[in-house]
C-alpha cells in the first residue's frame, strides 16, 4: 500500500524491514525522527544514549554480537562518533551496521554547515545519499545487506530536505538476521600489531566498492538532451529534475563514497558539457578534476547554503519566475524562548547583574537574542563547562568573580562532564549553571539520563545531578527555581563571590511538557498599569504593548509570573485558573 | 501539472495538521505528493512555512518565489513575507490574526499596517479573514487550520465529501464534530 512518509519515518520502516534489532542514538535535527519512528516497532530495542559515541560504540556492541544495529545522528554528532567510527572502518562488522547522519544546509537548527561526506571519505567507509523517503527506505535495507557483504560500517547521509520531506513510499515485511558471534582477535583487537593489518584490507575494500559503484542500483544515468550532462545528488537530483525534466542529461550519484570513475568518464564522454550541481563542498567536481574531466561547479554555484530549484535555475539558466513582493521592510520574526520557559527567569538575572555568560547547544542558545543577550559564545555541545574554565586560567580574578557557563541537562550528560571534572581537577574558580528543564528540549523532547524515563516513556534509571556534581569534586551545589527571580539573584551573586567553584542547577521543567500542570494565564490591571515597560525586558512573546499599557496574549500566558515580579506598580496578578 | 501550495505561520500555530490533512486527502486523490516541513528551533515561535505539492509527477519538495498556486497563511504579517512566493495569479487565504514579533514586542520595529491592501495592491487575490473569530464559533480558537482549509478546499476540483472523509481520518474521534464545523464556516465564508 502506498503511503505518504516523511524520509526519517522512512528511514526507520527500513531498519525495521531489514531486520534491524538494536538502535542506540543521540538527538539532533535533522536525525531525531529516525530513532523516535524505530522507537514505534517492538521488534527493535531503542535507547538514547547519552552522546554519539557511545551511540555508536552501542551499535557496534550489538553488530559484533550478530544483530543488525543503527545509530542516528546529526552532522555535528558524526564529530563527536568520529573515534569509533575511524577504527570500526578497519574491524569492520559481523552483523549489519548502518549510520544515520543529517546534514544541514542553511542551518536551519545547526551551528555549522559541515559537509558530513568529508567524514566517509576520512574514515573510507561507504556513504549513500537518498534522495527522497522510497530512496531512504531503499537504502537503508541495501545497506545492511553492503555492510555484511563488505565487512564494513555503512553511512547513510540525509539532509534537511529529504529527512523533513513527506514523499510516497510502498512498504515490505520484516525479515530476520542474525549473525554468529565469533572471537576474532586479529580482527577486533586494534593494536599496532593487529591494526597493521587490516588497513590493507580497508584499502583493497574501496577498491572492491569503487568496482561496485560502476554499476550499482544507487547510481543511475537518465539520458536526456545531450548540451548539458548534470552529475547530482540526494535532493540536488529533484532541483535539477524541476529545472530541467528531460532537457539534460544526469548521473544521479546515490552512493557518494567511494565515488565511480569509469561510469563518470563515461557519462561525461556523451555529453557537450559537464556540470556538477553538488550541496555545500565540491566533493564529486574535485574528483571529475581528478580524473581530468573539463567540469563546471562551484564555479557557478555557490559553496554556501541550501540550494531550491530558483537558484539551480538562476546560476545555470539565469532564468527565474517572476515574482514580485511588498515594497517594504518587513520586520524578522526569528524563533523565541517560548512563553513560560523556564530559562528566561535566570537569563534575565544574569543580563541584570552584568555577568559574562559562556553558552552551550539546546533551546537556552535563544538567550543570545535580544532582549535579553545574555549568551556570549555557542561553540559545541559541552563547550560552556570546558571554556570557562580557559577564560578564566586567563583572566584570574578579573573573570572569575563575573562569568558563569550555562548548559542543558541533557547537554551536560552528552559532554559537560569532564569539562566539569576538569575544573575541579585543575582548579578554577569557576561558577557552571546547569539548565535542567528535565528533557531535551529544542530536539522535541526527548528522555535523557537525568530524566528518569527511556526513549518509550516507560521508567528508567536516573542520575542524580547533584550527587554527580559532588562527586565531580564540587562542594557548592546548589538548586534554584528559576521563576523566583529573587532567588536566582541571590545564588548568582552568592556562589560568583566565593572563592572555590560552583554549580548551580536552575531547575524547572520546560514550559511546553504535557505532564506540567500551569496555573493559568496572568491578568493586567489595566487602570494600574503606568506603561513602564518593565515587563517586556524578559523578551516573552506573551506580553506586548497597546495604548500604551502591557498587554497579555492569554492564548501564550502559562502564569509563570516572572513578568509580575518585575512589575514595580502590582498591575500584574495571577488569573484565574481556566475551565 | 504540478500544484503548489504553501501554509506559512507562527511556529506553533498548528499548521502541521493542515498539511497533514491536505497530503492525506491528494494522495487518496490518485496524486503524486510531496509534503516539506520545518522541525527544529524555528518551531520555537518563529516564521514557518510548510510546503504542499501535488501533480502526476513532482520532484522538489519546495516552493520558490513566484511558484505558488496558493499560500494559506495562519497570520497577517507572513502572509506579507511570503506572498512573493505567488504566482502572479496566485490566490492567498489569510487570517488576519496578528502577533508580534521580538523585533516589535521589543520596539525596536512596529507591526506594518495594512498589509491587505498593500498585497491587493500588488494585484494579488486576497481572501481576508477573521479566522480565530470563525474557529472560537466552532468551538475552540485551535480550529483556525480547519477554517484555513475550508476556504482553501473552494479552490479545488475535489468533492466536499472528499474532503469531509479525509478530516475524519485525519483527526481524533473527539475533535470530529468541531474540525467539521470550523470547516464547513471557512468554506461558507
Amino acid at each position: 500500500m502506498k503511503e505518504l512518509m516523511l524520509g526519517n519515518k522512512a528511514f526507520a520502516r527500513g531498519l525495521y524491514e531489514a531486520g534491524c534489532s538494536v538502535v542506540s542514538s543521540y538527538p539532533g535535527t535533522p536525525s531525531t525522527e529516525v530513532t523516535e519512528e524505530a522507537a514505534k516497532y517492538d521488534e527493535i530495542y531503542c535507547e538514547w544514549a547519552p552522546n554519539e559515541k557511545v551511540a555508536m560504540e552501542v551499535a557496534f556492541g550489538a553488530a559484533l554480537a550478530g544483530k543488525r544495529s543503527f545509530c542516528g545522528m546529526k552532522h555535528v554528532g558524526l564529530n563527536v562518533a568520529a573515534d569509533p567510527l575511524y577504527t570500526l572502518s578497519y574491524t569492520g562488522v559481523n552483523a549489519g551496521l548502518v549510520i544515520c547522519v543529517a546534514d544541514d544546509p542553511g542551518m536551519h537548527s545547526s551551528q555549522n554547515e559541515q559537509d558530513s561526506r568529508h567524514h566517509a571519505i576520512a574514515s573510507k567507509v561507504p556513504m549513500l545519499e537518498p534522495s527522497d523517503s522510497a530512496e531512504a527506505l531503499l537504502f537503508t535495507k541495501e545497506a545492511f545487506k553492503l555492510s555484511e557483504e563488505y565487512d564494513t560500517p555503512v553511512i547513510i547521509k540525509m539532509c534537511t530536505r529529504v529527512a523533513h520531506s513527506q514523499s510516497i513510499v510502498e512498504k515490505s515485511e520484516r525479515v530476520e538476521v542474525t549473525k554468529e558471534y565469533e572471537k576474532n582477535i586479529q580482527k577486533y583487537v586494534m593494536m599496532p600489531g593487529n591494526a597493521i593489518k587490516r588497513h590493507p584490507f580497508v584499502e583493497e575494500r574501496t577498491e572492491k566498492l569503487t568496482e561496485l559503484a560502476e554499476d550499482c542500483i544507487f547510481n543511475t544515468v537518465e539520458m536526456g538532451s545531450d548540451e548539458i550532462g548534470i552529475i547530482t545528488h540526494s535532493t540536488c537530483y529533484q532541483y535539477v529534475k524541476e529545472v530541467y525534466n528531460d532537457n539534460a542529461s544526469i548521473l544521479k550519484l546515490g552512493m557518494v563514497n567511494p565515488l565511480p570513475v569509469k561510469l563518470i568518464k563515461d557519462f561525461a564522454s556523451k555529453v557537450k558539457r559537464l556540470v556538477v550541481v553538488e550541496e555545500l563542498d565540491p566533493i564529486i567536481e574535485n574528483h571529475c578534476k581528478a580524473l581530468g574531466l573539463n567540469v563546471n561547479g562551484k564555479d557557478l554555484l555557490p559553496i554556501t547554503g541550501e540550494f531550491s530549484q530558483n537558484l539551480i535555475a538562476k546560476c545555470l539558466t539565469g532564468k527565474v519566475p517572476y515574482s514580485k513582493s511588498l515594497d517594504e521592510e518587513l520586520p524578522v520574526r526569528p524563533p523565541v524562548m517560548c512563553a513560560g520557559c523556564p530559562h528566561r527567569g535566570l537569563f534575565y538575572t544574569l543580563t541584570k547583574n552584568k555577568v559574562t555568560v559562556l553558552g552551550d547547544i539546546g533551546c537556552y542558545t535563544l538567550g543570545a537574542v535580544a532582549p535579553l543577550m545574555a549568551i556570549e559564545t555557542t561553540l559545541c555541545m559541552g563547550a560552556s563547562v570546558s571554556s570557562i574554565h580557559g577564560f578564566n586560567k586567563a583572566l584570574g580574578k578579573d573573570s572569575e568573580n563575573k562569568t558563569v557557563a550555562v548548559i542543558g541537562d541533557s547537554t551536560f550528560m552528552h559532554s559537560g562532564m569532564t569539562g566539569l571534572a576538569n575544573i575541579a581537577y585543575n582548579q578554577s574558580n569557576s561558577t557552571v549553571i546547569i539548565l535542567d528543564n528535565s528533557i531535551t528540549g529544542m530536539t522535541g523532547h526527548q528522555h535523557n539520563p537525568t530524566t528518569g524515563y527511556n526513549i518509550k516513556g516507560d521508567p528508567a534509571g536516573k542520575i542524580d545531578l547533584e550527587a554527580l556534581c559532588h562527586a565531580l569534586g564540587f562542594e557548592r551545589v546548589r538548586v534554584v527555581d528559576p521563576y523566583n527571580l529573587e532567588e536566582c539573584d541571590n545564588a548568582v551573586k552568592e556562589e560568583l563571590a566565593v572563592d572555590e567553584p560552583s554549580v548551580i542547577i536552575s531547575r524547572r521543567p520546560c514550559a511546553l511538557l504535557k505532564s506540567v500542570k500551569h496555573s493559568g494565564p496572568i491578568d493586567i490591571d489595566k487602570d494600574k498599569c503606568v506603561g513602564c515597560k518593565m515587563c517586556m525586558k524578559i523578551g516573552c512573546p506573551a506580553i506586548s504593548i497597546r495604548d500604551g499599557k502591557a498587554q497579555i496574549d492569554k492564548t501564550q500566558c502559562v502564569g509563570c509570573n516572572v513578568c509580575a515580579q518585575l512589575c514595580k506598580v502590582g498591575a500584574i496578578c495571577q488569573g484565574k485558573e481556566e475551565a | 501539472m504540478v500544484k503548489n501550495v504553501m501554509i506559512v505561520g507562527v511556529g506553533g500555530q498548528g499548521s502541521l495538521l493542515a498539511s497533514k490533512l491536505l497530503g492525506h486527502l491528494l494522495l487518496s486523490e490518485g496524486y503524486d505528493v510531496k509534503v516539506s516541513e520545518v522541525h527544529g528551533m524555528s518551531q520555537r515561535g518563529g516564521s514557518v512555512v510548510t510546503y504542499v505539492r501535488f501533480g502526476d509527477k513532482v520532484y522538489s519538495p519546495v516552493i520558490d518565489k513566484g511558484q505558488a498556486d496558493y499560500i494559506v497563511s495562519f497570520e497577517l504579517l507572513e502572509a506579507a513575507r511570503y506572498v512573493e512566493y505567488l504566482k502572479p495569479d496566485g490566490h492567498i487565504v489569510v487570517n488576519t490574526q496578528t502577533i508580534d514579533p521580538m523585533p516589535v514586542i521589543i520596539g525596536a520595529k512596529s507591526y506594518p499596517e495594512n498589509l491587505v491592501e498593500k498585497m491587493q495592491a500588488k494585484g494579488f487575490l486576497v481572501d481576508a479573514m477573521d479566522c480565530l473569530s470563525l474557529a472560537n464559533e466552532a468551538g475552540s480558537s485551535k480550529a483556525v487550520n480547519l477554517v484555513l482549509m475550508g476556504k482553501l478546499s473552494t479552490f479545488f476540483d475535489i468533492p466536499v465529501d472528499k474532503w469531509i472523509n479525509a478530516i475524519k481520518e485525519c483527526v481524533p474521534a473527539k475533535f470530529v464534530e468541531l474540525n467539521l464545523k470550523a470547516f464547513s464556516l471557512g468554506r461558507n465564508s
